[in-house]
């Protein structure tokens, strides 16, 4: 393999990664304040591209205000979802609530099929689509959108989870509600919160990764798969965790085509996923799993 | 009301009744469709009484259970037709196969706990429909295989679906009464002492490990012997009907049924099958519908439809003072 | 209190979702309403309307809709309505196995389906142990493979479109190497191995083969490696997203040998989801796609028929429209002389000669139940965003 070639294979997983990567986030988000796996996050990323391609196509608004409210209307599903389906049911088991969130997610993919019709869409790329040449290698600009975006959300939400108080009651209410609620903590508020931003960062996801990989209505399932990955392969609580295995994901994948056979991609990667785990049980940054007795 | 849960609390009667009343059941549809549905219903509810122990009793997700389930039909289906061996063959192929992949995996995955036990499945699922794909040689790729030939009890032939739909109601039945053996043997109690608390129970002298990759290989090989019945009632068999969509079903039938109780896995089982089935009609809103319904079934009633349903008896118990209002709550928190 | 405040409003979604299904289902049954003298023939079809084969169902499924409307406005087939139940198998075989059951105890005649390969391979035994016939709208080879007494197939098989893009190769392009790049569904893979089978008998030498996963993100990986071969053409075989997104990631990666799709692209999608990157991309197609290919009679039929289309569904058909516009009128053909009787249909469809339809004339015989040959595809270039007859002659 040539270096120009390697070279390439890394930056192809590198900008697959940093799509999983930022999905991954939307999950870390959810778990960090509830303990819960979304099945719907891979959702709000189908949402979030499909309802800026309206706004942008059939509505005509221009990229830099079709986003945001593309963003705002899918954190809104995150709230009424949350309100309606998570909050009655705040003392069942996990895993009656990921049964709720499967429902949704059904619910949310084919919905959009009946509004959006089968057909992927596409969204024109945000600074031009002329790729950048790197050594004999070449990266697109969106890419590069996708991993500033990526960096630049990790590092606000590593701030937001130390500094803010929000962000200190957030991680409190996963280990431990009852106790963060007599500390005066509103969980049942930073539940609802948690939810608004894992929506929020699905939608800013859906919509930075449209103009490279397109979205129709049926793409949820595909990406939530892998940003779930990406996440337990980092670490499911520790957003740089989620960002690593996000990337590191990618780039195993695209690794696995050039020296294996594309075939068996994904199956190398979650081969890998399992080695990764039976060594360290709670991903690459994952904290260690103490069980109280 | 009193008379058919009184019945209902004595195992064999209710287990009786099921028999006979799933018995009986096909004389009713003469149509071949509704026996087909019969029968996956029934492979339905083997898988998810498996699936249940492991959930419910052992408390250990797996999304992983399409890998059993197609791993069961392919080996049927290689073994019949590469082979030309006995369907018999087939049957015991796959179980065989899915107790030794089961206990392999087993080992090294049941460490892991929570999401990370989950996405290990979940991860070894999509592993194998890889394989299932791209083993063209073994598996024909995409277009899978035809012609698996039907199974035969000294020169009977399961051809039809009326016969065949006999043969899996009594695999389902002897799936029942291991499931409820299981349940209330001294290995149930320990199962259910394993979801209380691992720790506590590792400290009451309790092999955590050794039941719960016990109970893995046992719901691995009931997934297995679905699989291979439903290849023999199909005749055929391709990697798009063992996703990771089919995985999620199967857990979703768990849950919605009411864990950690063998008649909550035939509820669920039974429902969903049903309502897909019927649902079928309505098109483009089919799983609109069914989404909803699952959302609102889990919203309204989380602990499944055995839980609600218990739940109402009590209730109605108590507002007619049949019972004291202890029995009630505890029925209801059951 | 919250609770119920979901519930009344899931509820009068729901009912909001019957009362629409209702709607849809008034303008399939209005045409029938007409009292009819004769018993109506009943022909099931089982179609992936919803599911990953979609893109492919359900413009199928609309046009049998149509189809059937036509023909019983027009009086139905000597005085018989026809009655159309479609089935969904959600692109999963195993929803197809049930629901052959379904219509084979509703009494159908005959049975048009399965959309994919793998359902139409899942209901062929059931079909043919009720001996009726089946028009599978799929290209898998093994389907009409023996045992194929009862099975006919609308769409071009794989055979033909592939020797067809071998044939441009050899012929027009003039070249020996080539790459493919494919989707890991049953679409890519059965295009997949038949180019593996045909290709060296051309003398033309297959230098890499990559593939996809149907939703994948980006596919640079693939074309890394495809790109540091000595292949002189990239052979793309898939439906759409899959191929556009190779079309845009090959413009990314500097790759400049010519991209030679497959008919699953011939389809405004590919157009408009490629966008530049759609230009000069040749793939083989059904005359349908440029009218001005077919001659006369064929020419008529398919104008007819992308009007009455685009005039009830408000979008263009694609190919696999046109399967089921043959498997349709195939059928109707026959029933015409035949009548319902089983062995009749079937001996009748086995005579159509000289049929006219959307993917090609079709020539049944007792032998070849495809119907349709290499001349009924044509390979089309995409210029400007339209699509024109690459003519074979044409030097490069």
């Amino acid at each position: 393999m040539h270096f120009d070639q390697f070279l390439q294979y890394l930056i192809s997983g590198i900008t697959s990664g940093s799509i999983y990567a930022l999905i991954a986030l939307g999950f870390t988000l959810i778990h960090n304040s509830t303990k819960l796996i979304n099945f719907a996050q891979g959702e709000f990323v189908m949402l979030g591209g499909l309802i800026a391609i309206s706004l942008y196509s059939a509505a005509g608004l221009p990229l830099i205000i079709a986003i945001p409210i593309s963003i705002i209307l899918v954190a809104i599903v995150g709230i009424v979802f949350e309100r309606l389906a998570i909050r009655p049911l705040r003392n069942s088991s996990n895993i009656t609530l990921i049964i709720v969130t499967v429902g949704v997610s059904i619910l949310l993919k084919n919905v959009a099929m009946i509004l959006w019709g089968r057909d992927p869409q596409s969204l024109p790329a945000f600074t031009g689509d002329k790729p950048i040449a790197l050594f004999g290698a070449t990266i697109t600009p969106q890419a590069l959108w996708v991993i500033a975006v990526t960096v630049i959300t990790v590092v606000l939400l590593q701030v937001f989870y130390k500094r803010s108080i929000v962000g200190k009651a957030m991680k409190a209410s996963a280990i431990n509600p009852p106790a963060a609620n007599l500390m005066g903590i509103n969980t049942s508020n930073i539940v609802m919160l948690s939810f608004a931003m894992s929506a929020g960062f699905g939608a800013m996801a859906g919509v930075l990764i449209t103009p490279i990989s397109m979205t129709g209505y049926s793409v949820g399932g595909f990406l939530g798969l892998k940003g779930f990955a990406g996440a337990v392969l980092g670490g499911l609580d520790n957003p740089v965790g989620a960002v690593l295995g996000g990337v590191v994901l990618g780039i195993i994948e695209s690794l696995s085509i050039g020296i294996i056979d594309s075939g068996y991609k994904d199956a190398v990667a979650f081969f890998i996923l399992l080695l990764v785990l039976f060594i360290r049980p709670s991903g690459i940054l994952g904290d260690k799993v103490r069980e109280k007795v | 009301m009193v008379a058919v849960r009184a019945l209902l609390k004595t195992r064999r009667t209710g287990l009786a009744l099921y028999g006979t009343a799933m018995a009986l059941l096909p004389l009713m549809f003469s149509n071949d469709y509704y026996v087909k549905v019969l029968i996956i219903l029934g492979i339905n509810i083997l898988i998810v009484l498996g699936l249940n122990l492991l959930m419910g009793y052992a408390g250990q997700v797996s999304i992983g259970h399409a890998a059993f389930y197609g791993m069961g039909a392919y080996a049927s289906a290689i073994v019949t037709t590469k082979y030309g061996m006995s369907p018999w063959f087939g049957l015991l192929a796959s179980i065989i196969l899915g107790g030794i992949v089961a206990y392999g995996i087993a080992i090294p995955t049941l460490r892991l706990k929570g999401h990370y036990l989950a996405m290990a499945t979940l991860g070894f699922a999509e592993i194998v429909h890889v394989l299932f794909l791209q083993l063209k040689d073994i598996t024909g790729g995409t277009d899978g295989i035809s012609g698996i030939s039907t199974l035969s009890i000294a020169g009977f032939l399961f051809d039809s679906p009326q016969k065949l739909y006999i043969l899996v109601w009594i695999v389902v039945m002897a799936g029942l009464i291991i499931s409820i053996n299981l349940a209330n043997s001294r290995v149930g109690r320990a199962l259910r002492a394993v979801h209380g608390s691992e720790i506590a129970a590792a400290s009451m002298g309790i092999d955590t490990a050794k039941y719960k990759i016990q109970i893995f290989v046992l719901s691995a090989v009931f997934a297995c012997i679905g699989g291979s019945l439903y290849a023999h009632m199909a005749g055929f068999v391709s990697p798009d009907s063992f996703t990771l969509g089919v995985s999620i079903t199967l857990v979703t039938m768990v849950v919605l049924g009411g864990m950690a109780n063998v008649w909550g896995a035939i509820i669920g089982a039974s429902t969903l099958t049903i309502l897909e089935e019927y649902l079928k009609g309505y098109e483009d809103f089919n799983m609109v519908i069914f989404g909803l319904i699952l959302v609102l079934v889990m919203v309204f009633m989380p602990q499944g439809l055995y839980g609600a349903g218990t739940r109402v008896i009590g209730l109605i118990k108590r507002r007619f003072k049949l019972i004291p209002d202890t029995a009630g709550e505890e029925s209801a928190a059951s | 209190m919250r609770k119920w405040i979901v519930l009344a409003l899931v509820l009068s979604l729901a009912l909001f979702a019957l009362g629409c299904q209702g709607a849809t289902k008034q303008t399939a049954s209005s045409s029938s309403t007409v009292e009819a003298k004769k018993e109506a023939y009943k022909i099931g079809a089982i179609v992936s309307v919803t599911g990953p084969a979609s893109p492919l169902g359900a413009p199928e499924k609309n046009t049998l809709l149509l189809e059937v409307d036509k023909i019983n406005k027009a009086g139905g087939i000597n005085g018989h309505k026809v009655e159309i139940l479609i089935e969904d198998d959600q692109s999963d075989p195993k929803n197809a196995v049930t629901a052959v059951s379904k219509l084979l105890s509703e009494g159908v005649i005959a049975i048009i389906g399965g959309t994919t390969t793998p359902s139409s391979m899942a209901i062929k035994p059931e079909i043919a142990k009720a001996k009726i016939p089946q028009m599978a709208m799929a290209a898998g080879i093994p389907i009409t493979a023996a045992p194929d007494e009862w099975v006919f197939r609308t769409a071009q098989s794989d055979a033909v479109a592939v020797q067809k893009v071998i044939d441009y190769m050899v012929k027009t392009m003039k070249i020996k190497k080539f790459a493919i790049l494919s989707d890991q569904n049953s679409f890519g893979q059965s295009g997949t191995e038949e180019l593996k089978k045909l290709a060296p008998k051309a003398g033309l030498e297959i230098v890499e083969v990559q593939s996809y996963k149907t939703e994948d993100t980006n596919m640079t990986a693939q074309l890394t490696k495809i790109k540091g071969t000595k292949a002189e053409a990239l052979v793309v075989w898939g439906t759409n997203p899959g191929p556009a997104q190779a079309a845009k990631n090959m413009k990314e990666l500097g790759i400049t040998i010519p991209y030679i799709g497959s008919h699953g692209i011939s389809n405004k999608t590919f157009i408009t989801l490629a966008g530049p990157a759609a230009e000069g991309v040749v793939f083989p197609a059904g005359r349908a796609l440029v009218p001005s290919s077919a001659k006369g009679a064929q020419a008529e039929v398919i104008n007819k028929f992308m009007s009455g289309y685009k005039a009830k569904y408000k979008d263009n058909p694609n190919t696999f429209a046109g399967h089921a516009y043959d498997a349709i009128n195939i059928l109707a053909d026959a029933l015409k002389t035949a009548g319902s009787n089983n062995e009749k249909l079937r001996t009748e469809i086995e005579k159509t000669t000289g049929f006219v339809g959307i993917s090609g004339i079709f020539n049944y015989t007792q032998k070849d139940h495809d119907g349709t040959t290499l001349n009924d595809m044509v390979m089309v270039e995409i210029k400007d965003g339209k699509w024109i007859e690459k003519k074979a002659t044409e030097k490069k």
